[in-house]
């Protein structure tokens, strides 16, 4: 068999061990899916009459501000798993078993690539969840099937990007609490975007900051896809970004593995 | 493969480590003949593990050359890595899989494919004395089983040779019998055997040769017959009921070192049946009675304090 085939089989190896893990450790799971319906409910049903007034649509008012909110809850879910990413990657490095895999003739990559694949699946069936819950209390899409795989496809590459970006950020952290720390961030940069809120409605450094940073194109496309807003150059941002992201994210974490672990 | 029979498991020469300003390993050689066991002995912080981690191919040394089982170490990792099982200090199982998942992941990382994978599982399971912990999860087993999984998991892929970083180290007397047995037993399979301990006793054991470690040096290499005779640790303590016991006895015995507080004499000894009737009689044929006997056998403190030179000298011949 090629080098190819092994890096593959051994990957699939791993995947299975990480959802072996996913399935014995459930309470992180659900954990990383309660944060994101919890500021979905708070953000529509606390401060969503208020803020659906102000984004001056046509009906106003708590529906409305659902529609709105739901992309920037959707990247909230996709940061929150991150936070697991680090968590579980970090854990995973204090173990003994890793020292085990790096004496072991498998291809060096497959222990982060298992992680990395077994994030996605999580991170992705936590976007179906909170899409779920989002439907159950009024979200309406003018999407069609087209429009919904190509929402699918924006949220998974940047699930794909932050997740490598996370598997460095839970490496090149000494201790797992820093390691839950470091991607805290990412939880909050919808905030600072066009999740919650208009960027022209933020004061000026602000505004720049909002409208230049990552999540904002994500949020506008998968926005547009979803309800039909203008996507304009969001797209091809977007994508861009994900692009970079994932690259530093992969080369960044793969020279931190093959560094010599420190004891 | 291509090994020849003559060439040797493990080579090194002049292998160095450090870590910052901090040398941990100053130039090792060492050679392991296919087929032996070879401990490496030394305290705490010696560089036994660091030693373990750069022949097992963990981590990079900073200067010298390794070949382990005929290959280079830093040039063909992956060729070292397919002939050797490591089991660590730190036990190296994943927790949250059981015991039997454990060893079909190791397994399926030796490409053995499903049906082999699980045979060789149940194999190990079997052998190691796992059977009935194999459905439960890893963190909940006890020290000894770990122990036991850590090295079944080592043995999946059939490695020719294999490294026991302090593999008893933490074990009650029981487990660490148990272990012995298996590694005699993987001797007899034809394994080359590379184990680091703390014991002297294990070492002897098990070993056929043993290096001494201590700051990152080999101060002594042999037998366990061969370092022994070099440590003249041994002796006899004798105690007597009173200060008059202990003067003929001194006058009779000659050169001791005596502890006329304790009322005690140690007479220089290599701890053998015959050495001890022969003191005894003389003390017979004086009619001196002894209160209380014990003996002392070289360990491991009389082993470093004698090899690596270190200070005990000084309040010996002061008493």
């Amino acid at each position: 068999m090629s080098t190819l085939t092994y890096a593959v089989r051994d990957s699939a190896t791993m995947l299975r061990r990480q959802l072996r893990h996913m399935l014995r450790y459930p309470s992180m799971t659900l954990q990383l899916v309660g944060m994101p319906i919890v500021f979905l409910l708070l953000f529509v049903y606390v401060f969503g009459g208020t803020l659906g007034a102000g984004l001056g649509g046509p009906s106003g008012g708590r529906a409305e501000y659902l529609e709105y909110v739901t992309p920037g809850i959707l990247l909230m879910t996709v940061a929150t798993a991150c936070t697991g990413t680090a968590i579980s990657v970090a854990m995973d490095m204090t173990e003994g078993i890793i020292a085990r895999f790096r004496t072991m003739a498998i291809a060096r990559a497959s222990v982060l690539t298992g992680h990395v694949v077994g994030s996605l699946i999580q991170t992705m069936l936590s976007i179906a969840v909170v899409i779920g819950v989002a439907l159950l209390i009024g979200f309406r899409p003018t999407a069609g099937l087209v429009e919904w795989a190509a929402a699918t496809g924006v949220l998974a590459l940047i699930s794909l990007a932050l997740t490598w970006l996370s598997v460095a950020l839970g490496m090149v952290t000494k201790s797992v609490e820093s390691a839950s720390n470091l991607p805290t961030p990412l939880v909050f940069l919808p905030f600072l975007g066009s999740g919650f809120v208009p960027t022209d409605s933020m004061p000026v450094g602000l505004r720049w900051f909002a409208e230049y940073q990552p999540f904002t194109p994500v949020i506008e496309t998968v926005r547009g896809l979803l309800l039909g807003t203008p996507i304009g150059n969001s797209a091809v941002i977007a994508i861009a970004w994900c692009a970079g992201i994932t690259v530093v994210g992969y080369l960044w974490a793969k020279k931190l593995y093959n560094r010599d672990p420190v004891r | 493969m291509t090994t020849a029979p003559s060439q040797p498991a493990i080579a090194a020469s002049g292998l160095c480590k450090s870590f910052g300003d901090q040398v941990v390993l100053d130039g090792i050689d060492l050679d392991v003949p296919e087929g032996t066991v070879f401990a490496l002995l030394g305290p705490n912080g010696a560089g036994k593990t660091t030693t373990v981690q750069i022949l097992s191919t963990l981590i990079g040394a900073d200067g010298g050359e390794v070949r382990v089982a005929g290959h280079d170490v830093a040039r063909d990792p992956d060729s070292v890595r397919a002939a050797i099982g490591v089991t660590g200090q730190f036990s190296a199982v994943d927790n949250l899989l059981t015991g039997e998942e454990n060893l079909i992941l190791m397994a399926d990382l030796r490409h053995l494919g499903r049906r082999e994978g699980r045979r060789r599982a149940a194999e190990l399971l079997e052998r190691f004395d796992l059977v009935e912990a194999a459905k439960t999860l890893a963190a909940t087993y006890s020290g000894g089983m770990r122990r036991r999984l850590d090295l079944a998991m080592g043995l999946v892929g059939d490695p020719r040779i294999v490294f026991l970083d302090e593999p008893t180290t933490g074990l009650d007397p029981r487990s660490r019998r148990t272990m012995w047995q298996i590694i005699r037993d993987l001797v007899a399979g034809g394994v080359t055997i590379f184990l680091t301990t703390q014991y002297l006793e294990e070492a002897d054991e098990l070993a056929d040769r043993i290096a001494l470690l201590d700051h990152g040096r080999l101060v002594a290499e042999g037998t366990a017959d061969e370092l022994k005779r070099r440590i003249p640790g041994g002796h006899i303590s004798l105690r007597f009921a009173d200060a008059d016991g202990l003067e003929s006895a001194a006058r009779i015995l000659g050169e001791v070192s005596r502890d006329d507080e304790a009322l005690t004499l140690q007479v220089p000894s290599d701890g053998g049946v015959k050495s001890l009737r022969a003191l005894l009689d003389r003390l017979d044929d004086a009619s001196i009675d002894v209160d209380g006997l014990s003996i002392h056998t070289p360990d491991l403190d009389d082993v470093f304090l004698t090899l690596t030179g270190q200070p005990d000298k000084e309040k010996e011949p002061a008493r």
